[in-house]
C-alpha cells in the first residue's frame, strides 16, 4: 500500500468537500438559471419560449453602451490595480518606518462595506459642494462634474473601485514579493546589482503569479462588477454608465425573470470569451517559468 | 483503510459543525412563531411609521394583536423582494406595498385575501379601491398611508417678494420661472442624482392627458394608443424637456440629491420643486419653521379651463393568503380601519394628503400645502396617476426622464423609447394585445 | 522577509555593509524625503474621505445632510451610537451575532476545503484539469442565480436558515480562495513532499502537518479577504436569509437609507460601528500576515 502510495500522494479526495459545496450551492444553480433563460417565468409559472429572451435582452436600448462600458471599466480598473498594486507591494517590502502605517491605510478601504464607499464617494464627488472639488479650486482648477457628466461618470466611479481595491492588489503582490527566497537577493546583492536590477531581474519574474492572480481577479471583477456603479450612479445618468451587469439587475428588478437570466448567461459568454483567453496565456507563462 | 478513517472523521467534523449550526437556525425561526397574537408585517423602510405604529399600539391594548414589523428597502430593490418572497411562501402576515400597477404585478388573486365582504370597506373611497382589485371584483387592500399629490411645490415668500401669481397655465408658469431665473435663484429644483425624482413632471401631468384625452390609460392598456403618438402624453414630455432647454433648474442637478432640494426649497433658493407630498413630512421633521412657508399647486395644462391635481393612491396593506394566522391578520385589518384606529392614525401622522376613508375630520393644524390641495379634493378636481389607472409601467422611466431632463434626448425619442420599455412590461404581465 | 521585524538600525548596517558612510547619508535623507511624500498622499487619498464618514456620524440630522467635511457644531456621536443601537428594537445586535456566526462559520470551511483543493489541483495534474479550472473559472465569471439558488436551497430544507447562508457563501467564495491556495502552492518546492513521502508520510499527514502549515501567509489573506467578503457581503443575505430575526449587519443599513429620505448621521454612524470588527480582524492579522510569511519564506 505504501509503494502505491509513493508514486502518487495527491488524491482526489482532498477535492470532494469543496466540490461538493460548490457543485450543489453554485453550479446546479447557475445550469437551472440556463434553462430559465429560455422561459417565460414569473416565479410561480413559467412557459418555454426559445431564445426570445436573449434577443429582448440584446435588443435594450443601452445595450451598445453597457458591453462597451463593461469592458472599459475592466480594463481601467484591473489595469490600474496592477500598476498601482505592483508599485506600492514594492515600495512597501522595501524596510520603511512608514511601511505599517501606509499598507494599513492602503488595505483598510477593502475592509469598507461597498455601499458605504459609494455612498461617501458620491458626496465628496459633488460638483459643487463635494470636497474634491473644493479642494481642486482651491488650486484654481474647476472641477468637473465627476458623476454627473456622462463622459467621465464611468471613469469615476472606476477611480472609487481603484481606491478600495488597490489594498488587495497591493497585498497579493507583497505576498508574492515576500516569498520570493532571500537568497535571490543575496546574489544579486554581491554580484553587485542595483535596485532597478533587483526589481526587473528578480522580483518582476518571481512574482510572476501574484500578477497572474492580481491581472485574473481585478479583471473578472471589472467585468462582472456591479455594487459599486449601481450605489454610485444606478447606471446614470440616463444610461451612460449601464454595465451589463446593471442591465440585467434592472430586468430582474422590473420582475423580466427569464429575460435577466438569459442577460446572466450572455454576460457569462462574454467574460468568458474575453477572460478565458488571457487566464490560458497567464498559465502557459506560469508553466514555463 | 487509515487513510480513510481519518478522511472519514474529519468529514464528519465539518458535518457535525454544519449540523450544530443548523440546529441553532431552526432554534431561530421557531421563537417568532410561538404565541396566537402576534402578526408580522413586512414593510418599506421609505415611508413614516409614526402613523402607522400609533394605530398598531392602539391594536395591541384594544385586541391584544402584537405588531411585529419586519423592514425591507422600498423602491425596486422592494419590488423584487416582494416578488421573490411571495414565490418562495415567505411573506410575512400582512404586507405593505404600493396600490395600482405595482399591486397587479403581484398576482394579487393568488397571493392576498380577498376584502371585499368585509363590512368597513364601505367607507373606504372608491377611487381608492379601485386600485386594489382585479377584474373579478376582489378587493385586496386596506389604506396604509394618506392619498398624495404629485405637484408644484413653491416657496410661498419667494412668489411674495417676486410679486407673482399661482399660475393656472403652463405658458404661465413658464414666465413666472423666467422672472425667478432673472431674479438669481433657481426657479426648478431638479434632484436627479436619486433619479426617481425625475419621473415627477411627466407623471404629475396625468390630470392633463386625462382632460384631453380620457380613453387614454384603457387605450395605452390594449396597446391602442403609445405615449409618442398621443400628442396630450406627448406633451408630458415635452414639459419636461422645456425646463431642461429653458435652463431653470440648478447647475448641478445631477448630483443634487432630495435631502438638498428639499433644503433649497425651504430656504427659498429655489423657488419651485416639482415632487410628490411625502415631502411634507420631511419639511415638517427637518424645516418646521418653513413648513408654511410652502404651497403646492397642480402642473398646470395648456389651456384655463381645467386644472387639477394628479393623486397618488396609498399605500395599502396586503392579507398573505398563505399565511398561519389570516384569521388574525383580518381582526387586525378590521382594527386598523375602525372609527378608533383612523383617529389615533390622524392624531400621529404628520399628513401630505387626504385619507382614502370616508368621513375623517383632518385637524387645522395640517400644512399649507396640504389645505391649498384640500379645494381640489372636494371640488372632484382630481385624478389619479396613471399607474393607478393601467398595469403598465415600464421599468426604466426614470432614467429615461434623467435623459429627457438633462438634454440627452427629445421629449419625442424619450417617449419613443419608453413604448418599448412598457411593451416589455405588457409581454411579460401576459396582457392582451401585445 | 524576517528582516522587516528587526530594528532599522541593524538592517541598515546589514545590507549597506559594503557601502560607504557618505552614499549611506545621501541615500537615507532621500529615503526620508520620499517617505514622507508617501505618507503625506496616502494621508489625503485614504485618510480624508475616513474622516468625512467620522465627522458625518457625529452630526444632528440636519447637519449631516448638507454632507461637509466640517467639524460638527455639536459633537452628538455618543448619542448617535445609541440611537443606532436603539433602532428597530436593538436590530444591530442580533445583526452582529448573525454575521459574526456566518463570517467565522464560513471561513473555517473555506479554508479547510480550499486549501485541501487548491493542493490537489496544484500538484495533481490530469485530464479532468482543464475542466476543473474552467469551472473555477466560471464561479469568478458569473453571478450566483439568486432565484434557481433559492429553489435548491428550499428543496433541501435549508432556506433561510444559518447553514444555507453559509454554505451559499463558501460556495460564492470558493473559487477565488482556491485560486489563492493553488498560486501560492507554486512556491512550495515539490521535492518537499516527495521528501516526505520517501520519510513515510501518509497523504493526510503530509497535507496537515507539512503542506497546511506552510500555506499560513496565504491563510492570513485568504481569512482577512474572505472575512471581509461575506461579512460585507448586502446581497445574498438578504435573499438567502431572509426574515426579521436574521438580520445581518449589512442590513441594518437600511435602517437609515432610504429611498425618500436618508438620516445621514445614523447612516454614517452605522457604518462605522460595522466597520469595527473587520479592523479589529485587520489590526490582529497585519501582524499575523508578516509573522506568517516570515516563517513561510525562512524555511
Amino acid at each position: 500500500m505504501r509503494k502505491k502510495m509513493k508514486s502518487n500522494p495527491y488524491t482526489y479526495f482532498f477535492l470532494l468537500p469543496a466540490a461538493a459545496v460548490y457543485l450543489i450551492f453554485f453550479i446546479l444553480p447557475t445550469i437551472l438559471s440556463f434553462f430559465f433563460s429560455m422561459t417565460w417565468w414569473t416565479l410561480t409559472d413559467w412557459k418555454f419560449i426559445g431564445l426570445e429572451n436573449f434577443k429582448v435582452f440584446l435588443s435594450e436600448p443601452s445595450m451598445n453602451i453597457g458591453f462597451k462600458n463593461t469592458v472599459i471599466y475592466a480594463v481601467v480598473t484591473s489595469g490600474l490595480k496592477v500598476i498601482l498594486g505592483l508599485l506600492l507591494g514594492v515600495f512597501l517590502s522595501m524596510r520603511l518606518r512608514s511601511v505599517g502605517f501606509i499598507r494599513s491605510m492602503v488595505f483598510f478601504p477593502a475592509l469598507l462595506s461597498t455601499i458605504a464607499v459609494g455612498i461617501a464617494f458620491s458626496t465628496l464627488m459633488h460638483p459643487s459642494q463635494g470636497m474634491i472639488n473644493a479642494a481642486l479650486s482651491f488650486f484654481g482648477v474647476a472641477g468637473p462634474d465627476w458623476l454627473g457628466d456622462t463622459k467621465i461618470a464611468l471613469l469615476s466611479v472606476a477611480l472609487v473601485d481603484v481606491w478600495k481595491g488597490v489594498g488587495i492588489a497591493t497585498v497579493i503582490f507583497i505576498a508574492g514579493i515576500m516569498s520570493i527566497p532571500q537568497e535571490y537577493h543575496e546574489a544579486l546583492s554581491i554580484d553587485g546589482g542595483n535596485a532597478w536590477h533587483r526589481f526587473r531581474n528578480i522580483t518582476l519574474p518571481l512574482s510572476r503569479p501574484a500578477m497572474n492572480t492580481v491581472i485574473i481577479l481585478s479583471f473578472i471583477g471589472g467585468l462582472r462588477t456591479f455594487d459599486l456603479i449601481w450605489t454610485m450612479t444606478k447606471g446614470g445618468p440616463g444610461f451612460s454608465t449601464d454595465i451589463i451587469a446593471s442591465i440585467i439587475y434592472k430586468q430582474y428588478q422590473a420582475g423580466f425573470y427569464g429575460i435577466s437570466t438569459a442577460g446572466n448567461v450572455i454576460l457569462f459568454i462574454v467574460v468568458a470569451a474575453l477572460a478565458f483567453p488571457l487566464y490560458l496565456y497567464l498559465n502557459r507563462k506560469e508553466v514555463d517559468m | 483503510m487509515n487513510k480513510l478513517k481519518k478522511f472519514l472523521s474529519l468529514f464528519c467534523v465539518t458535518v457535525l459543525l454544519v449540523g450544530l449550526l443548523a440546529g441553532c437556525g431552526g432554534a431561530n425561526s421557531s421563537s417568532t412563531s410561538g404565541e396566537e397574537d402576534t402578526v408580522t408585517v413586512l414593510i418599506s423602510n421609505d415611508s413614516s411609521r409614526t402613523a402607522i405604529e400609533a394605530v398598531t399600539d392602539y391594536i395591541e391594548e384594544e385586541y391584544g394583536i402584537k405588531t411585529v414589523f419586519e423592514t425591507r428597502p422600498g423602491g425596486t430593490e422592494g419590488d423584487n423582494i416582494m416578488k421573490t418572497r411571495l414565490a418562495t411562501g415567505d411573506m410575512a402576515d400582512i404586507a405593505f406595498y404600493n396600490s395600482g400597477s405595482l399591486l397587479q404585478a403581484l398576482n394579487p388573486a393568488q397571493n392576498f385575501v380577498d376584502l371585499s365582504k368585509e363590512p368597513y370597506m364601505d367607507k373606504v373611497l372608491d377611487t381608492f379601491k379601485d386600485t386594489v382589485s382585479d377584474d373579478s371584483g376582489a378587493i385586496y387592500g386596506i389604506p396604509a398611508t394618506s392619498v398624495m399629490v404629485g405637484a408644484w411645490f413653491y416657496n410661498k415668500k419667494v412668489y411674495e417678494e417676486l410679486g407673482l401669481e399661482v399660475p393656472k397655465t403652463w405658458d404661465e408658469l413658464m414666465a413666472n420661472n423666467e422672472k425667478i431665473k432673472e431674479a438669481g435663484k433657481t426657479a426648478v429644483i431638479g434632484t436627479y442624482k436619486e433619479t426617481w425624482t425625475s419621473q415627477l413632471i411627466v407623471l404629475g401631468d396625468n390630470y392633463n392627458v386625462l382632460a384631453e384625452n380620457p380613453s387614454f390609460p384603457e387605450e395605452y392598456t390594449a396597446n391602442k394608443a403609445k405615449l409618442a403618438t398621443t400628442p396630450a402624453a406627448l406633451r408630458s414630455f415635452e414639459k419636461l424637456q422645456e425646463v431642461y432647454d429653458e435652463g431653470y433648474m440648478n447647475d448641478d442637478f445631477l448630483a443634487t440629491n432630495y435631502d438638498a432640494g428639499i433644503k433649497m426649497l425651504a430656504e427659498g433658493t429655489g423657488a419651485h420643486y416639482p415632487m410628490l407630498s411625502q415631502v411634507l413630512p420631511l419639511l415638517a421633521t427637518n424645516y418646521p419653521d418653513q413648513l408654511n412657508d410652502i404651497g403646492v399647486f397642480p402642473q398646470p395644462g395648456d389651456s384655463l379651463e381645467k386644472n387639477g391635481f394628479t393623486a397618488w393612491m396609498p399605500h395599502a396593506f396586503y392579507l398573505n393568503k398563505k399565511g398561519e394566522k389570516v384569521e388574525t391578520a383580518k381582526k387586525w385589518a378590521e382594527a386598523f380601519l375602525s372609527d378608533e384606529g383612523v383617529k389615533r392614525f390622524v392624531e400621529a401622522a404628520s399628513l401630505d394628503g387626504p385619507l382614502a376613508v370616508e368621513g375623517v375630520e383632518l385637524p387645522d393644524d395640517v400644512p399649507q400645502a396640504v389645505k391649498d390641495m384640500l379645494p381640489y379634493f372636494e371640488e372632484g378636481n382630481t385624478a389619479p396617476a396613471l399607474e393607478f389607472l393601467s398595469p403598465l409601467k415600464g421599468p426604466n422611466l426614470e432614467q429615461i426622464t434623467t435623459e429627457v431632463g438633462s438634454g440627452g434626448k427629445t421629449a419625442k425619442e424619450g417617449a419613443e423609447l419608453y413604448d418599448q420599455d412598457v411593451e416589455k412590461q405588457a409581454k411579460q404581465l401576459g396582457l392582451e394585445g401585445w | 522577509m524576517a528582516k522587516m521585524m528587526a530594528p532599522s538600525s541593524m538592517l541598515e548596517r546589514k545590507s549597506n555593509a559594503h557601502r560607504t558612510a557618505k552614499q549611506k547619508k545621501s541615500r537615507t535623507a532621500g529615503r526620508l524625503i520620499a517617505e514622507v511624500f508617501a505618507v503625506a498622499v496616502t494621508i489625503l487619498l485614504f485618510g480624508i474621505p475616513l474622516y468625512f464618514v467620522f465627522v458625518n456620524a457625529a452630526k444632528d440630522t440636519q447637519e449631516s445632510s448638507l454632507l461637509n467635511m466640517s467639524w460638527p457644531s455639536t459633537f452628538q456621536l455618543m448619542e448617535n451610537i445609541q440611537l443606532v443601537f436603539a433602532a428597530e428594537n436593538g436590530m444591530i445586535l442580533r445583526a452582529f451575532f448573525n454575521s459574526a456566526m456566518i463570517t467565522i462559520v464560513s471561513i473555517v470551511l473555506l479554508i479547510l476545503f480550499g486549501a485541501m483543493a487548491g493542493y490537489v489541483l496544484h500538484r495533481k495534474r490530469t485530464k479532468s484539469t482543464p475542466f476543473i479550472n474552467f469551472l473555477i473559472l466560471v464561479g469568478l465569471i458569473i453571478p450566483p442565480a439568486v432565484v434557481p439558488t433559492i429553489w435548491v436551497l428550499e428543496s433541501i430544507g435549508l432556506f433561510k436558515t444559518m447553514p444555507g447562508i453559509i454554505l451559499v457563501e463558501v460556495a460564492l467564495h470558493l473559487p477565488f480562495t482556491v485560486m489563492l491556495y493553488r498560486a501560492f502552492m507554486a512556491t512550495i518546492p515539490k521535492q518537499l513532499d516527495e521528501a516526505a513521502v520517501i520519510d513515510g508520510c501518509g497523504k493526510l499527514r503530509l497535507f496537515f502537518s507539512i503542506i497546511l502549515p506552510l500555506l499560513k501567509p496565504v491563510s492570513a489573506t485568504v481569512i482577512v479577504l474572505t472575512a471581509v467578503g461575506v461579512y460585507n457581503d448586502f446581497v445574498n443575505p438578504l435573499y438567502f436569509f431572509p426574515g426579521a430575526e436574521n438580520a445581518t449587519l449589512q442590513l441594518t443599513l437600511y435602517n437609515f437609507m432610504s429611498l425618500y429620505s436618508t438620516q445621514w448621521n445614523l447612516l454614517f454612524t452605522n457604518i462605522l460601528l460595522i466597520s469595527l470588527p473587520p479592523l479589529v480582524l485587520f489590526i490582529f492579522f497585519n501582524k499575523r500576515i508578516v509573522a506568517g510569511m516570515t516563517a513561510g519564506s525562512i524555511k
